[in-house]
């Protein structure tokens, strides 16, 4: 605990953000993500009106959408474990990056069968590798992606079609948003770095800050 | 359920509903099956109890319920910044909690007025504690009954902009309980998803601190 008591040194998202990659290689990750037409970039599929969704990618309307949070489900719950594994936290730290690991990993299950039982195809585990080179950053990177995934969730709410789906969005939203504060606790952030009123984020937004992460 | 409560101002909540609406109800009984993908087979039945529980309330009656909640805990905080005697990382906690419940209060406020509704008036308060503990305690109960509150409520709001404010809420509520419970020593997420409560449930929580 003493160690992340130390870390006071903002966390810069916007920065992170910035590190997006090019349309390509969205695309590619796009198309990692069980899309069959890759060489088309996420640009089409934020076109508004004509049926498009931003998570058409993923598959039509609340499979697209629970597929996106599972893709990003798997990421979470992939560097988590990498996380545990690499021996960088110890005692309480580690029982904390355990548990919402374990949390992250309910969530793929529960996204898993829901893609299901709609008579969908849940989207393939992506490949990623995580810088994981000290206790700092990894706290960083993971209170990035707790934040990150936060608002990925507040961005669909409002997209999603059936009450019960909505209902398990917001039943997992809500539990990103505790990590999200925890994490930002631990970084010496506002627990509310948006303010009252959490900011949703888009897709294209949210690929492009996971994409520096995905291998092919 | 309106016999039930001893306070008027909550049950003018109910009463001072819209017109029924129940074709969030309809289509989740038929998606039953797909909630029991997600908490398994024995939530069925109470989540859709959940859900039918306030789908008569429209969205004017949903904001007003979320607007009682943040009446009681943006008067709980107000207070607690000089009752519960809060010092250094605590202080700057409950003044960050207290300005984001005022300022839930105020958009509530300002959304029911621009549906048309009538805001519903603040109840009075009591909150019986004499320490930071006491303080602390409650807060958690307020900070998770806050969130289950609101993802309860979520799948019933009709307007689409209404959803998404919300959402943005309730992310917040989400975010201080996890805070108030690290400062209880408490695991600050104790379950990979936050259930929802209806509004009978909701009422129940909070029915002792209305005077």
């Amino acid at each position: 605990m003493a160690d992340i008591k130390q870390l006071k040194d903002p966390v810069s998202r916007r920065r992170f953000l910035a590190v997006g990659g090019s349309t390509t290689a969205v695309a590619a990750f796009l198309a990692a993500c069980g899309d069959d037409s890759g060489t088309t970039t996420t640009t089409d599929a934020m076109k508004s009106g004509g049926g498009a969704s931003e998570t058409a990618k993923f598959g039509k309307g609340d499979i697209g959408i629970l597929n996106y949070a599972l893709t990003l489900e798997y990421l979470e719950t992939a560097f988590y474990a990498d996380v545990v594994k690499s021996g960088l936290f110890k005692g309480a730290d580690l029982e904390t990056i355990r548990k919402f690991g374990q949390e992250e990993a309910e969530h793929v299950q529960a996204l898993t069968a829901a893609v299901k039982q709609l008579g969908g195809k849940p989207a393939p585990e992506p490949k990623a590798e995580f810088p994981l080179e000290n206790a700092k950053s990894v706290l960083e990177l993971a209170g990035t992606v707790e934040n990150l995934g936060a608002a990925a969730y507040l961005g669909q709410a409002a997209n999603i079609q059936s009450p019960e789906v909505l209902a398990s969005a917001l039943a997992i939203h809500s539990v990103e948003g505790r990590h999200a504060a925890v994490l930002n606790t631990l970084l010496g952030e506002s627990i509310t770095p948006d303010g009252a009123f959490a900011k949703p984020a888009d897709v294209k937004t949210v690929l492009k800050s996971v994409e520096p992460f995905l291998v092919e | 359920m309106n016999e039930q409560l001893k306070t008027p101002e909550l049950a003018a909540v109910e009463v001072d509903v819209e017109g029924g609406d129940l074709s969030r109800g309809d289509v989740i009984l038929k998606g039953a099956l797909a909630a029991g993908a997600i908490y398994g087979s024995a939530m069925v039945s109470p989540f859709v109890r959940k859900a039918l529980a306030m789908s008569e309330s429209g969205d004017v009656g949903i904001l007003n319920f979320a607007l009682t909640l943040e009446y009681l805990e943006s008067t709980f905080y107000a207070e607690a910044k000089k009752r519960a005697k809060p010092s250094g990382e605590l202080k700057a906690l409950v003044d960050l909690i207290a300005s984001d419940e005022q300022q839930h209060v105020e958009a509530l406020e300002a959304t029911i007025k621009k549906l048309g509704g009538k805001p519903v008036a603040e109840p009075k308060f009591n909150f019986e504690y004499n320490d930071t503990a006491g303080f602390l305690k409650l807060a958690q109960t307020f900070e998770d009954t806050g969130v289950s509150a609101y993802n309860g409520a979520g799948p019933m709001i009709k307007s689409k902009e209404v959803l998404a404010a919300a959402g943005g809420i309730v992310q917040v509520e989400a975010r201080h309980a996890a805070a108030i419970r690290l400062q209880n020593k408490e695991e600050p997420a104790p379950a990979a998803f936050d259930s929802p409560l209806d509004e009978k449930q909701v009422l129940k929580a909070v029915e002792p601190f209305i005077v």
